[in-house]
């Protein structure tokens, strides 16, 4: 119980049942789909930025907990940021879970609660797939991207 | 053995599920500390050691190519390997045991009929019937072959029980109905269709008829005779034996007169550039060297459930279904998904406020392995009106005390996510 605790901590559990920023922007300069076709779970974030800035940023879709989680706590992360900031945090965020780099060296600020999930390899997609999305977005691809 | 199947109900279990899991040398470790609960039979089951054995041996002393040597090693290996197509074909109720194709598996099977039955006999205008709750292996291949051909595909529904709707699938039968293409048993709800009515009715519109028994053949006596069904496709991997092997029963008549699928070694009798003649059934069919050892591990596998008896069997996964229905239906946040009247034992459910996902982690700390996912049949998951369930799907090896682990375990994770 105490690992599992590990993995849903209170503050996750907490973004799963309340996520912040759900829905759509009515007018988002660009969308993008995220699609983990492993367990089906599909996001789809929706993203206005201006001058290299993320204005708003929301995301709707249906996932299990790591995935709500990770996206409600990114757009939390993201909104206001500049895009290239966005992008930094994304990847040393996906390096900390690949085991690429450690814990210390990244500052992640409150997606440290996320981290639990480098013990479940086969759930680390689930916390990258809605920042999948997001970079889709801020790439502007219309294509789905997926976790594979 | 009815053609609706399910032993009868308080039928005796002859076998010591002590005894059968024993024979099991998976079953024997620990995962995350505790003992492990297999509930994933139905992706794939383990394996016995008669089976591992079976082709251990037969790597050790027998294994060359088969059909083609005068040495004496091939001669064992052709020996070994056709032994494996007579036990299937007694197994299956075969009439020739020409009528037994050694495949890849059902899904393979599914897309020989699909490639050579459907090319031969679809076209504009006709029509290919299969169910909302088939298996995306008995899906995609039917699409595949309407969209070259012209034809239709149509699709009866179901009830919310998971059972099919027999007066809607009898209305979409008509002379334009060339192929009927059903599963035995849902893979993802346990659904045992009403598999020998079902194929009077598509008998009666002259439709061929294609079973997908991949669920099936692990849990039930099957009879193709009895049925008769044109086709019949499982796999091994699913009924104790390996991986890589299924088969494809059709009737002889039918088989010869279709066409080959793919060409190449041994399925010719002679090669000229100036045309081919092909080998004879059921050789027409099995281009390039098979899986000569994973034969045998199926032959070995048949045997180990005939030897349980497949009554036993049936009868003892009954009760367990039973049990473990009733232990989830205790629990109010837990949905069941497919509770058909008949039904082979797998147990599909979603967990209120618990996403089938996490479910499957929380549940495999407990040492419990079970299948978390739209379970390739995506459709179905549609009309549920979910994105994914979880799946603990039983076999020959598991217990009550399995079944009190897992509700306790999804008690845990509903308290969890309180």
């Amino acid at each position: 119980m105490s690992d599992l605790r590990e993995l849903y901590q209170e503050v996750i559990l907490d973004h799963y049942k309340r996520p912040r920023n759900f829905g759509a922007l009515e007018e988002p300069c660009s969308t993008a789909q995220g699609y983990n076709p492993l367990c089906g779970d599909q996001v789809k974030v929706s993203l206005l930025s201006k001058d290299g800035t993320i204005e708003d940023v929301r995301f709707e879709g249906v996932g299990c907990a790591i995935t709500t989680a990770s996206a409600s706590m990114m757009t939390e992360a993201v909104k206001g940021r500049p895009v290239n900031e966005a992008e930094a945090l994304f990847e040393s965020f996906h390096k900390v879970l690949i085991g690429e780099a450690e814990l210390g060296d990244a500052d992640l600020g409150k997606l440290e609660a996320l981290t639990g999930v480098r013990e479940y390899p086969v759930r680390i997609k689930c916390a990258t797939l809605p920042w999948h999305a997001l970079r889709a977005a801020i790439e502007g691809e219309e294509e789905q991207v997926t976790t594979e | 053995m009815t053609l609706e199947s399910t032993a009868p109900s308080g039928a005796e279990t002859s076998f010591s599920v002590e005894a059968v899991r024993a024979q099991f040398p998976a079953l024997q470790q620990k995962v995350a500390g505790h003992p492990l609960a297999y509930l994933d039979s139905a992706a794939s089951s383990q394996k016995p050691e008669c089976v591992i054995e079976r082709m251990a041996d037969f790597y050790r002393h027998d294994y060359a190519n088969v059909h083609r040597g005068v040495h004496e090693l091939s001669q064992r290996a052709t020996k070994l390997y056709e032994g494996a197509r007579d036990t299937v074909k007694d197994f299956i109720g075969a009439a020739h045991r020409e009528e037994v194709i050694f495949t890849r598996g059902t899904t393979e099977s599914l897309n020989l009929v699909a490639q050579t039955l459907g090319r031969q006999r679809l076209g504009e205008g006709d029509k290919v019937l299969i169910t909302e709750m088939e298996h995306h292996s008995n899906i995609v291949p039917w699409q595949q072959i309407c969209a070259a051909t012209g034809a239709q595909l149509e699709v009866a529904p179901i009830d919310d029980r998971g059972q099919l709707l027999l007066e809607e699938f009898e209305r979409r039968l008509d002379r334009h109905t060339r192929i009927v293409a059903i599963s035995h048993v849902s893979n993802a709800l346990g659904t045992i269709n009403p598999i020998g009515d079902l194929i009077q009715r598509a008998r009666r519109c002259g439709a061929f008829i294609v079973v997908d028994g991949a669920q099936a053949v692990p849990h039930l006596a099957v009879d193709v005779r009895e049925l008769d069904c044109d086709f019949y496709a499982f796999s091994s991997h699913k009924m104790y034996g390996p991986g890589s092997i299924g088969v494809l029963y059709g009737k002889q008549e039918l088989l010869e007169d279709l066409p080959p699928w793919q060409g190449g070694g041994d399925m010719i009798r002679s090669v000229r550039f100036s045309g081919t003649e092909y080998a004879p059934l059921p050789y027409k069919f099995e281009a390039g060297t098979p899986n000569i050892v994973a034969a045998a591990g199926l032959a070995a596998a048949i045997e180990f459930l005939q030897e349980l008896g497949l009554e036993s069997v049936a009868a003892a996964e009954d009760r367990l279904l039973e049990y473990g229905e009733g232990l989830l239906s205790a629990i109010p946040e837990v949905r069941l998904i497919g509770t058909a009247e008949c039904k082979a034992a797998v147990l599909s459910f979603i967990v209120e406020g618990v996403h089938p996902h996490d479910l499957g982690t929380i549940l495999d700390q407990d040492g419990i392995a079970v299948r978390a996912g739209h379970h390739c049949a995506q459709p179905l998951m549609e009309r549920f009106g979910v994105p994914a369930t979880l799946r603990a799907s039983l076999g020959v090896y598991n217990t009550t005390e399995e079944l009190d682990r897992l509700a306790a375990s999804l008690e845990k994770a509903v308290e969890l996510f309180r």
